[in-house]
């Protein structure tokens, strides 16, 4: 059995310690280890988007980082989205547009949206739709994705 | 996906030793979007990956308006176009650093792996071969320079010795009356592979009337990204005309060898040669 490194970093605020092995994504590590699962493994190479996280602020893909590279780092994840007792205004805007539909994609979407109106308050349908190009979704469609994003910037504003 | 060591070195010199002494199944981790994907998908036999992102020199992101840019070799896409004085001395590059995977893509990946993942169809090579870049290698000898045209030499193979690394990449500042351009074709609008890349720099005279020098450089249609030497020099001193720029594309065309694969046959990749090559070479001069 390969031997395990031990990682000290904070997730969702808070500090975290793990043991993994190298070869470990952090997509693994949040899942496998953490049982932080709503992270969600689509294509584990980085097309999908469904494992979206922010690593340091900025958003990456989980399956391609490696659970070692997050020593001393913070990482945010869907479960640290929202109070206990309140949605964040972006799940409330994909409820109102029915922006979901069985949901796999939806944790990579709203990290990735997050990510976008953290950087830009106030994006453009044109920029949101780049933005989320990473993120796939195979029943929903974008539509309904993207106006749910068009919202949270509106009301913010 | 197999088993291996990891490090995060600490010094340029820590990498090298590291390298030195572990031969071809050391490899170095930046952004890690080719790599893990490689290792996890067997097509790489990796027994330790060496972290760079903690070494100063490769994190660099250096423009000066007299001597150019130093570009750190870990360097993520994101922060290249955040500077707004590289977006305006480098336009073409940005074009590339803008376009390669999508967001959470450009978080991570960076010019310096684009150009040691040694991909035919990188996004980054032309741009990178039209700005005169050279990369700065650092190996068990100590530093050397090489031209990023020399880097590549194979499909994922490149010109770094066993122990050597890529350092930064040294573009040169723009001369003036100059700019650079690049585009590439792809079935949808984002978050695709080329099927044919054209990267073009071009410098006028003070009128705008006469190219004074121009670079061509081609991608996904040779086993390495081209310089079109030939494309490139028949271009100076011509008057800016649809007919020399025609000439320029039919000779990149003439150097273009593809081939057929599911992105694209070898006859549609030649034609495309033709038309990107026209369009970055406009795309340059309108930029001036």
């Amino acid at each position: 059995m390969a031997r395990k490194s031990h990682v000290q970093t904070t997730i969702n605020g808070e500090t975290v310690e793990f043991l993994c092995e190298s070869r470990q994504s952090l997509l693994e590590v949040l899942r496998d280890e953490l049982h932080l699962t709503g992270a969600k493994e689509g294509c584990n190479n980085g097309n999908c988007g469904a494992c979206s996280v922010i690593l340091d602020g900025r958003l990456v893909n989980s399956c391609l980082v490696l659970g070692v590279e997050t020593e001393g780092k913070s990482v945010e994840t869907i479960e640290g989205l929202a109070e206990p007792d309140q949605l964040h205004p972006i799940q409330n805007a994909f409820l109102e547009n029915a922006a979901l539909q069985c949901g796999i994609c939806t944790p990579g979407f709203i990290m990735s949206a997050k990510a976008l109106l953290e950087s830009n308050p106030n994006p453009t349908e044109h920029e949101i739709r780049y933005w989320l190009a990473g993120n796939l979704c195979r029943c929903t469609g974008y539509d309904k994705i993207v106006k749910a994003v068009m919202d949270v910037a509106k009301a913010s504003a | 996906m197999q088993d291996f060591g990891y490090v995060a070195a600490k010094t340029v010199s820590e990498a090298v030793t590291l390298l030195d002494e572990k031969g071809q199944t050391a490899r170095i981790l930046a952004g890690g979007t080719d790599l893990i994907v490689q290792v996890r998908e067997a097509r790489r036999d990796v027994d330790l990956m060496i972290d760079i992102k903690s070494i100063p020199e490769v994190n660099v992101l250096d423009y000066n308006a007299d001597t150019g840019l130093t570009l750190g070799a870990a360097v993520e896409c994101y922060k290249v176009y955040a500077v707004d004085e590289i977006c305006n001395a480098y336009p073409g590059l940005i074009d590339a650093t803008k376009i390669i995977g999508g967001t959470a893509i450009q978080g991570r990946a960076g010019v310096g792996g684009n150009l040691c993942n040694a991909s035919p169809a990188a996004d980054c090579i032309p741009p990178l071969i039209v700005l005169n870049a050279t990369a700065v290698i650092a190996g068990p000898n100590g530093e050397r320079e090489l031209p990023v045209e020399q880097f590549c030499t194979g499909p994922g193979q490149t010109a770094l010795e066993n122990g050597e690394m890529l350092v930064s990449m040294k573009i040169p500042a723009p001369a003036s009356n100059s700019s650079s351009f690049y585009l590439r074709f792809i079935p949808r609008n984002e978050m695709d592979i080329a099927v044919v890349g054209a990267g073009a720099s071009v410098t006028l005279d003070d009128a705008k009337q006469t190219i004074v020098s121009a670079r061509i450089s081609l991608g996904a249609v040779a086993p390495t990204p081209l310089f079109a030497e030939e494309a490139s020099a028949l271009l100076a001193g011509r008057e800016v005309s649809d007919a020399a720029i025609d000439e320029a594309a039919a000779a990149a065309q003439a150097i273009a060898r593809p081939i057929s694969d599911m992105r694209g046959t070898a006859e549609q990749r030649t034609h495309l040669v033709g038309v990107l090559t026209r369009r970055a070479l406009n795309g340059a001069i309108q930029r001036i």
